[in-house]
């Protein structure tokens, strides 16, 4: 590059400037779509407490890029294989469902690891060079192509046009489980769903970001919506804001100071959430009901 | 040619294996390691804190990261910053337990740090320090030096005598907090020392099995034994063999086949473990509901959709 781009007092220029590389206004449409399927996503994930299993499904996406490298195979294979593998070993470990919620908890801390562990077996055995294996955890926003914005937004109208399908029973499934299944929803089919749902979007997103960035933006804005308001409307509305708005600036940021996206990213999302926690601290008068329990 | 021998005949096999100081230090650390992983683990699971676990462990890397980005001692880098979250995890949630989102949330904001310690650290010294990165990230237990492994020893024998030594009424604390806290027993209080022993254990078990691997040793020997007994004594020992048994075998099988990183065969003997149990529990049928569950059901407090 042969001028590294300088930021000035003209914010509209400095602006202009990040459209100037075919590479960064890449990196904007990917962060955007990736930013609202994680939102829209983390929404329900937040609201059902699956932070945990969520994730465990972001990072399962290393071991299936790992395994695709070294079978030769494309990486989308291993990323949904391992996704939608992990999904169903939750799905059945909650619809068996005796042991309760610290059961389920060990199941997916075993599988969190074996599948990370797995990864790093894959990667040793490719002979990878550690710069991959790194990418790979942490993602990085540069060398998007055209073709993959395109298979990044066909599968986030997929998904999220499952979610909005699902949207209202999974809603009440997810506030009163109870209530729900006496009504006649199929609460446990819908947990299902939602696992299945969770990890093909985030090994969709992993591709392009990394497990790390995944995870951030599913919990961080809507953990700081939770916070601000109960009515879920507004909730939602809220939660695509924030992670549309910090996705943007991180890459602005990470454009202009080379630090890393996931930083910035986090950074940003973490500010937000701790201004919500200390904004919800000093107005006690009404306490946010707790949404899910 | 070691893989022939052992084949041949196993005690020489594992004699020859013992007489090599690299291995016989994993040995000793990461059986120190293990006692404490399998015992804090059982109270991890039956407290419903495994995520706690997993966060400790990304913690881990960016406390590492942070130390060799500013060169001071590795350890002091990891102990500190494991500790530190662990505390400041239980002051955010009530009764010293914090909700999951809270721990999701202040974790993901650690590895957005870790990540750019990593970017820091990579960039100011060449493509040895990205090596050190992955060590961080997935353990170097055969790179130990003796000092180090009794080092581990110590410490995991201090966390011990203070897991033993609270035991008793963190198990009560733990099973039924409301009857415990009328009792007179300090909830709060232990549900912070118990936080900092497992700050403690990770930043120890990230040294043999690495940062993102460490939940593994904490969740699946835990698992695996409240699956088999409800009787939790005799859960906590079986916790912490099934970790000793992982880390013994997992090493072995590295040793024997050099491609496989002792942290997968570690993890790959504790998940196989996991997965027997499951298997024996489900076809022996025994309702093996986890204590505090049997006691929540018993109580006449519904836990949650399972139980409906």
């Amino acid at each position: 590059m042969s001028a590294a781009p300088q930021i000035t007092w003209n914010v509209v220029a400095d602006i202009r400037q990040l459209f100037d590389y075919p590479f960064m206004v890449n990196a904007l449409r990917a962060g955007t779509i990736v930013a609202v399927v994680a939102a829209l996503i983390g929404w329900f994930m937040v609201l059902r407490r699956e932070a945990f299993a969520g994730h465990t499904l972001a990072v399962v996406s290393f071991p299936g890029a790992s395994a695709a490298i070294l079978l030769g195979i494309a990486p989308a294979y291993g990323y949904f294989g391992f996704a939608v593998l992990a999904a169903m070993v939750f799905a059945v470990a909650t619809l068996r469902g005796n042991g309760g919620r610290t059961e389920e908890s060990a199941i997916i801390g075993t599988v969190q690891a074996f599948a990370l562990g797995a990864g790093f077996l894959f990667v040793s055995l490719s002979h990878e060079n550690v710069t991959g294996a790194q990418a790979l955890l942490f993602g990085s926003f540069l060398g998007i192509s055209n073709s993959d914005v395109i298979v990044l937004l066909a599968g986030a109208v997929a998904t999220m046009g499952i979610l909005a399908l699902v949207a209202r029973p999974l809603f009440f499934a997810s506030i009163d489980p109870d209530v729900a299944a006496a009504r006649g929803v199929p609460v446990r089919v819908l947990a299902v769903v939602f696992f299945l749902l969770l990890g093909v979007a985030t090994a969709e997103a992993s591709q392009i970001t990394g497990s790390l960035l995944i995870f951030a933006l599913l919990v961080l804005p809507a953990a700081t919506a939770e916070r601000l308001t109960a009515r879920p409307g507004v909730s939602i509305v809220i939660t695509v804001v924030i992670a549309l708005l910090v996705t943007w600036i991180g890459l602005a940021l990470s454009y202009y100071n080379n630090y890393p996206i996931g930083f910035h990213v986090t950074s940003l999302a973490f500010g937000a959430y701790v201004l919500a926690y200390v904004f919800q601290a000093a107005a006690r008068r009404v306490p946010v009901a707790g949404m899910a329990r | 040619m070691t893989v022939l021998l052992a084949v041949v005949d196993p005690l020489s096999g594992i004699g020859t294996m013992l007489s090599q100081p690299f291995i016989r230090n994993a040995f000793i650390a990461s059986t120190a390691i293990a006692l404490i992983a399998g015992l804090a683990g059982y109270f991890l699971v039956l407290r419903g804190q495994v995520f706690t676990g997993d966060a400790l462990g990304h913690v881990a890397f960016t406390g590492a990261l942070a130390a060799l980005l500013f060169g001071i001692d590795l350890r002091a880098g990891l102990f500190a910053a494991t500790v530190a979250v662990a505390l400041l995890l239980g002051s955010l949630g009530s009764r010293g337990r914090a909700d999951d989102v809270v721990i999701g949330s202040v974790f993901a904001w650690v590895l957005g740090l870790g990540v750019l310690f990593l970017s820091l650290f990579t960039t100011s010294g060449g493509s040895g320090n990205g090596a050190a990165g992955i060590r961080v990230l997935f353990g170097s237990i055969f790179g130990l030096d003796g000092g180090q492994a009794w080092t581990a020893v110590v410490i995991a024998a201090a966390t011990l005598v203070v897991l033993l030594g609270i035991a008793r009424p963190l198990l009560f604390a733990s099973v039924d907090e409301a009857v415990a806290t009328a009792r007179g027993v300090p909830v709060r209080v232990l549900g912070y020392i118990f936080l900092g022993l497992v700050g403690v254990t990770a930043a120890e078990a990230t040294q043999a099995v690495g940062a993102l691997l460490v939940l593994g040793l904490l969740a699946a020997p835990a698992g695996a034994a409240q699956r088999l007994t409800a009787r939790p004594y005799r859960a906590m020992a079986l916790s912490a063999s099934f970790a000793l048994l992982s880390v013994w075998a997992g090493l072995t099988i590295s040793y024997a086949v050099g491609s496989w990183p002792p942290s997968f065969s570690i993890l790959a003997v504790a998940t196989a473990i996991y997965v027997a149990a499951l298997t024996w529990s489900i076809l022996t049928t025994a309702p093996a509901w986890p204590l505090r569950d049997r006691m929540r059901a018993r109580g006449g407090r519904a836990g949650g959709p399972n139980e409906a």
